[in-house]
């Protein structure tokens, strides 16, 4: 008989990975009850996060990747791309100056009325897409109040190109801002201040201090901007009238591919959608890992 | 200043005072007819109730996430909290196709829900599928930097003091999370009330059962019908603000009583 060593004894004391405080008893929970927990809300996450993305592309795939080149090769589908690329070049550069300027008389100036246009800012977040869609069709509509004078002028707004960029506009409209916002407000005035009584005009000021200042956050703020405006749908549907080649952007063409059962081809151009998205999700989470306290003040997305 | 206020009334306030003129319009009687008429409110009642039951779901699922993310140590994390954002990233017409592919009967979901009786895409429980896959993020963005932010010492002072596990839980953390719960959970149900595009793919779009009310909106408006399609609009304009002015509401008081207990 044997006697079994107990090696345990032998090894150096192993220490603590984690700080003793994560690891305190009182405060946590028991073995199973964590492993249960996290599976739980991993299994949840997979199931409505990640099996959808993974339907797109197993969806686009199924015919080969020839049908898919086809899909994209397609000139309704081209069309589409192009204008999508066109709406999102006018519409994030607009909401770029704005934002740009509302973060920055919110942030370093007072006055009255501030949280009334603040909460204004982010109305389109709790208004329909729909909705939105459909306030431009009542103003520039042909039935609409500027309808009689624009179609006397001959200027096409509604089922036009002008139209689906202002839908995106107003849907895209908060998001640069309201990156912008809180971090010019957390960095104050002083940084100005400081440049402006050394002789800076305030022009200078602007380039040389406060853009350097808020850039990651600007950086990210455009990337949620252009990722609505490249993805929407809603209120671009109700604009656009759906005409083929001229008035269809990358979503609703899946709309349409996809009700005329090509459901390869949909899928084809929604892959190329995801693809965009898990684009701005890596530079986003890129941005959040190396940029953490540039970008800290409030982060609500 | 100027430029933002002028950009922000040109673009936002006047196009939406533009729907309460619109339905004024219809004088107070048409308007009524309109609002209340079986179709729309059958669709009213479907974008608002699934939207809530959504809204639940991922108060529940989502602080679950956001505790598991904080709390817990677990390879791929890093992965998973970026996946979170993606109903914010994935165009709403790809998740809505996405979902429908998932859930329909021959679908990976489907075919093993269907024999079950259950019966996700085309029907009202596919709406709220998909107001809650584009509702999550809102709840865990919101709690998660609470919960990073808690205190663990007073979690400890509760141990110490003989409160069991589930009563820290109960009595401690959830209290000074549920107004960030509370924020999270009206942002989630805002959204998934007026959500179309993820929608109307897995909805089945039939009259009086699964048909939302943004669609109704469409509809009305290809036949042509202004009138009818900006009464609802203004309806649920304003049920939505209605009810947020409630969760704002709410918010205060919880905040209140979290100052009072201090």
């Amino acid at each position: 008989m044997t006697t079994a060593i107990d090696h345990s004894l032998l090894d150096p004391p192993r220490l603590p990975r984690e700080p003793l405080m994560e690891t305190n008893a009182a405060i946590t929970e028991s073995v199973w009850v964590r492993r249960t927990l996290t599976a739980v809300a991993l299994l949840f996450l997979a199931f409505f996060l990640l099996l959808p993305l993974v339907a797109v592309f197993a969806e686009a795939l199924r015919n080969g990747v020839g049908t898919y080149v086809e899909a994209l090769k397609d000139s309704d589908a081209l069309d589409a791309i192009k204008l999508t690329l066109i709406a999102a070049a006018i519409a994030v550069p607009l909401n770029l100056v704005f934002g740009l300027s509302a973060a920055w008389c919110i942030a370093k100036f007072e006055f009255r009325g501030k949280a009334l246009l603040i909460s204004l800012i982010d109305l389109p977040f709790s208004v329909s897409p729909v909705v939105a869609g459909l306030v431009y069709v009542l103003i520039f509509g042909a039935q609409g109040w500027a309808g009689p004078w624009l179609a006397e002028h001959d200027i096409k707004v509604i089922f036009a190109v002008p139209g689906i960029v202002l839908a995106t506009v107003f849907v895209t409209f908060p998001f640069i801002a309201r990156e912008l916002i809180p971090l010019m407000q957390e960095q104050g005035t002083d940084d100005e201040q400081a440049a402006l009584s050394l002789g800076a005009t305030g022009w200078q000021t602007f380039w040389r201090v406060t853009l350097p200042n808020i850039k990651w956050g600007l950086l990210y703020g455009v990337l949620l901007c252009n990722a609505r405006a490249m993805g929407e749908f809603g209120a671009v549907s109700v604009v656009s009238g759906h005409i083929r080649g001229q008035t269809n952007t990358m979503p609703l063409h899946v709309e349409i591919l996809y009700n005329e059962y090509q459901f390869a081809a949909a899928f084809a151009v929604a892959s190329l959608l995801a693809a965009l998205a898990l684009v701005t999700l890596s530079i986003k989470s890129w941005l959040e890992w190396r940029h953490a306290d540039e970008l800290s003040a409030l982060r609500r997305h | 200043m100027g430029f933002t206020l002028v950009y922000l009334s040109l673009l936002v306030l006047i196009p939406l005072a533009g729907v309460f003129f619109k339905s004024a319009g219809l004088g107070w009687d048409g308007f009524w007819h309109v609002a209340l008429s079986p179709r729309v409110l059958a669709a009213l009642k479907l974008s608002f109730g699934a939207a809530l039951i959504a809204a639940c779901i991922n108060a529940v699922f989502g602080t679950l996430v956001a505790w598991v993310f904080v709390r817990y140590q677990f390879p791929g994390k890093r992965l998973f909290d970026a996946a979170i954002d993606l109903p914010f990233a994935l165009p709403t017409a790809v998740a809505g196709i996405a979902l429908t592919a998932l859930y329909a009967g021959n679908g990976w979901i489907g075919q093993y829900l269907e024999p079950m009786g259950i019966k996700v895409a085309f029907s009202p429980l596919g709406v709220i599928v998909a107001c809650t896959f584009i509702g999550l993020p809102f709840v865990v963005r919101t709690v998660q930097p609470v919960l990073e932010e808690a205190e663990k010492e007073l979690e400890e002072a509760a141990a110490s003091l003989g409160a069991n596990r589930w009563q820290t839980i109960t009595r401690v953390i959830l209290p000074s999370v549920l107004p960030a719960l509370l924020t999270g959970f009206a942002l989630a149900f805002a959204r998934a009330v007026g959500e179309y595009g993820s929608v109307i793919f897995i909805a089945g779009n039939l009259p009086m059962v699964s048909e939302i009310a943004p669609l109704l909106i469409i509809i009305k408006l290809e036949e042509f019908d202004y009138a009818g399609a900006t009464a609802v609009a203004a309806t649920m304009l304003m049920l939505s603000f209605v009810l947020l002015l409630i969760i704002n509401g709410l918010q205060a008081w919880a905040r209140s009583r979290k100052a009072r207990n201090k």
